[in-house]
């Protein structure tokens, strides 16, 4: 899960790291009050998960009330590289003297976070990371071991901040693994990571994601939203415990496995069709599961036809043959579906499915033959 | 020959009274999986279908000689349950659990290999068959028979997809190795490519990565170094949406890192023939070593 600026900074301070105090704000009056709580000046800031979004207009200085009501007022709704955003974080502008990049990966190359520092901040770190390596200093921290105090002293002196900042960056660092590990984030990001002529040192950005398998232990995480980024087909797939992503073609999918469904993606493509969304089932999924899934593929009205394509194993074929009866009875879908069963007990399932006869219902024995199917029927 | 999992495999279950636990623990023994033990807190001298149960890891080895554990508990126990098993001494763990906590899984994995007494297989993977002898977990057993190609995968659906379409060809495998796809595998491609290119009963490798992460970047510098054996590969996602986690913890598009067209150069370049569908991966394996005999 990824969060947004404000919250992840509202996070940060959870955990003791610096940030400008700020409000966020989901309407102009709401906005103006904050500002005017803050005092000015003040950043009017887009809430939407999209780099660089000052340069596209999404963060404004406001120097009095007046101005604060009309960054706002032409911020809110704006269209940011497809996202609109629905909410702002009004904080209090910073000065800043050096900006340095910070931030805590999930290494998975490495299997253990990596830390990093760098004093070009404010810019694409990644590009910084092409055309000069050597000005991002790394650590892979032993996560039994923990974020030393030594550690923060080394990435400081090998990134080269200012002699007067070694100690406060180290202890920043110390504290951005802490939210890292303590939130059990997946990244902890913080660019810039601003030095205030008075020598302080603060987040100005936050960019979090959080790993949602834990969120059972974070409930006050798990409550989270980005407006901005919800699809409605996605939010009603995720209440109802189903992995969806929504695409832009025409053929639902729904399959078992992740691996499967996007196999499953590439061979509609390959077949010249565009799928309309990826769907896993998952694990053993149940009859209530497939009705469920039926009803989330259908909610696109954009989809022509659907195609299941199920390899059991730990899936029982019967088990999804009865949940598709099920959910032609309830759902009563206008489009047709081919579908291919093979695995654990896909005998049973074909039998199942060939009693039912249900209306618009293609059978097909193979992936390759189930693609080529759906795409000539979603025409 | 075959790795991992074969005649001397003697498995305990955790999570074994689970619907799934029981009903997958009975599949594997009625394959002909010797099944020793099964654990569940608290219900220590029951037995599931004849099949002992102990209310811990060590009571199972102490007194069954299990070797091999199977985690079947619910993600939130997962690496507790992990961590049990490798401080009762099994020398293999598989981890079926989907949905374990990466930072669960980052601990669970530095200890074992710090401690450097067990391999883990997983966690959220379908298991390790070898077909005649063993299966441990939840791949269907049924569609696959004895023979040469070594199949590893990061996906569990995809496996039985690319297994079935070897199959169809006439090919056997010596083992299926599911190594799950979540971000931290207890073993990865370049594990199980050393246990096959040690094996002598597989003659042809297959191995299916999926988007994310850059384990099949690693695998193909592995593979020109150090694999004289042919290896064939398939990559799922080349129509995966940048920045959308599709549904597996790993496999995510982050920038212009873990597409499956980086990955599938990378494995081309190192000479790794790519499937584009898992079809075209068996008629990749008939070029590489002719028509089965059988």
């Amino acid at each position: 899960m990824d969060l947004l600026e404000y919250q992840g900074k509202m996070l940060f301070a959870r955990h003791g790291v610096p940030v400008p105090s700020g409000r966020p704000a989901r309407s102009v009056d709401e906005a103006v009050a904050a500002a005017e709580e803050i005092g000015y000046p003040c950043a009017v800031k887009a809430q939407v998960q999209i780099g660089g979004r000052g340069k596209l207009g999404g963060i404004k200085i406001a120097a009095d009330a007046q101005q604060a009501r009309e960054h706002a007022g032409a911020i809110l709704g704006m269209d940011i590289r497809g996202l609109t955003v629905y909410e702002l974080w009004i904080e209090g502008a910073s000065q800043i003297a050096s900006e340095y990049y910070a931030s805590v990966v999930f290494d998975r190359g490495a299997k253990a976070p990596l830390v990093m520092l760098s004093t070009r901040g404010g810019m694409d770190i990644e590009a910084v990371a092409e055309e000069d390596p050597d000005a991002i200093a790394m650590l892979h921290v032993d996560p039994l071991l923990g974020f030393q105090a030594f550690h923060g002293r080394r990435l400081a002196f090998e990134a080269g901040v200012d002699a007067d900042v070694v100690r406060p960056v180290g202890e920043m660092l110390a504290k951005l693994y802490e939210v890292f590990i303590s939130e059990e984030a997946t990244l902890v990001e913080v660019n810039p990571l601003i030095i205030t002529p008075e020598r302080e040192v603060r987040a100005l950005d936050a960019k979090v994601t959080l790993d949602n398998n834990s969120l059972f232990r974070h409930p006050e995480n798990a409550e989270l939203r980005d407006l901005s980024a919800e699809d409605p087909q996605e939010r009603m797939a995720h209440d109802r415990g189903l992995t969806y992503v929504k695409l832009d073609g025409n053929i639902g999918i729904l399959g078992n496995g992740a691996g499967l469904v996007m196999s499953t993606l590439d061979v509609v493509k390959g077949a010249g069709g565009e799928p309309a969304n990826f769907l896993d089932a998952g694990g053993g999924s149940k009859a209530d599961a497939i009705v469920s899934a039926v009803e989330v593929i259908l909610s696109d009205p954009k989809v022509e036809a659907v195609l299941f394509n199920i390899f059991g194993g730990i899936t029982r074929c019967d088990e999804v043959a009865r949940g598709l009866i099920e959910a032609f009875e309830l759902v009563k879908p206008q489009v047709p579906f081919v579908v291919r069963l093979d695995g654990t007990n896909d005998k049973q399932g074909r039998a199942i499915l060939a009693q039912a006869n249900l209306p618009g219902v293609y059978t097909e024995a193979t992936m390759d033959a189930a693609a080529a199917k759906v795409v000539e029927l979603a025409g | 020959m075959s790795i991992l999992v074969d005649q001397s495999t003697r498995l305990v279950t955790t999570g074994i009274t689970g619907s799934e636990g029981t009903f997958h623990t009975l599949r594997n023994r009625d394959y002909g999986t010797q099944v020793v033990a099964g654990v569940t807190p608290g219900k220590g001298g029951q037995n599931v279908d004849g099949i002992p149960v102990f209310n811990t890891i060590a009571e199972a080895v102490d007194k069954q000689g299990a070797n091999t554990a199977m985690i079947f508990v619910p993600p939130r126990f997962a690496a507790d349950s992990i961590l049990e098993a490798e401080e009762a001494g099994i020398e293999l763990i598989i981890a079926i659990t989907e949905g374990i906590p990466a930072h669960d899984e980052l601990r669970a994995f530095q200890i074992i290999s710090k401690n450097g007494r067990a391999r883990l297989i997983g966690p959220n993977c379908p298991g390790v068959l070898s077909p005649g002898k063993a299966n441990v977990g939840i791949i269907p057993a049924a569609f696959f028979k004895q023979g040469n190609v070594g199949v590893v995968s990061r996906s569990g659906t995809l496996t039985y997809q690319v297994g079935n379409e070897l199959a169809q060809q006439g090919f056997g495998n010596s083992s299926i190795v599911g190594i799950g796809g979540d971000p931290v595998p207890g073993t990865d491609f370049i594990d199980v490519l050393t246990l096959f290119e040690a094996d002598p009963e597989t003659e042809l490798i297959v191995m299916c990565g999926e988007i994310g992460g850059d384990a099949e970047e690693r695998a193909a510098d592995f593979i020109a170094a150090h694999v004289t054996k042919p290896v064939v590969a398939y990559i799922a996602g080349f129509t995966a949406p940048p920045g959308k986690q599709m549904g597996h913890a790993g496999a995510i598009v982050s920038g212009s890192h873990g597409t499956a067209a980086a990955k599938a150069a990378a494995l081309e370049a190192k000479g790794v023939d790519v499937g584009r569908t898992p079809t075209e991966v068996a008629q990749l394996a008939m070029s590489k070593l002719g028509t089965p005999a059988n």
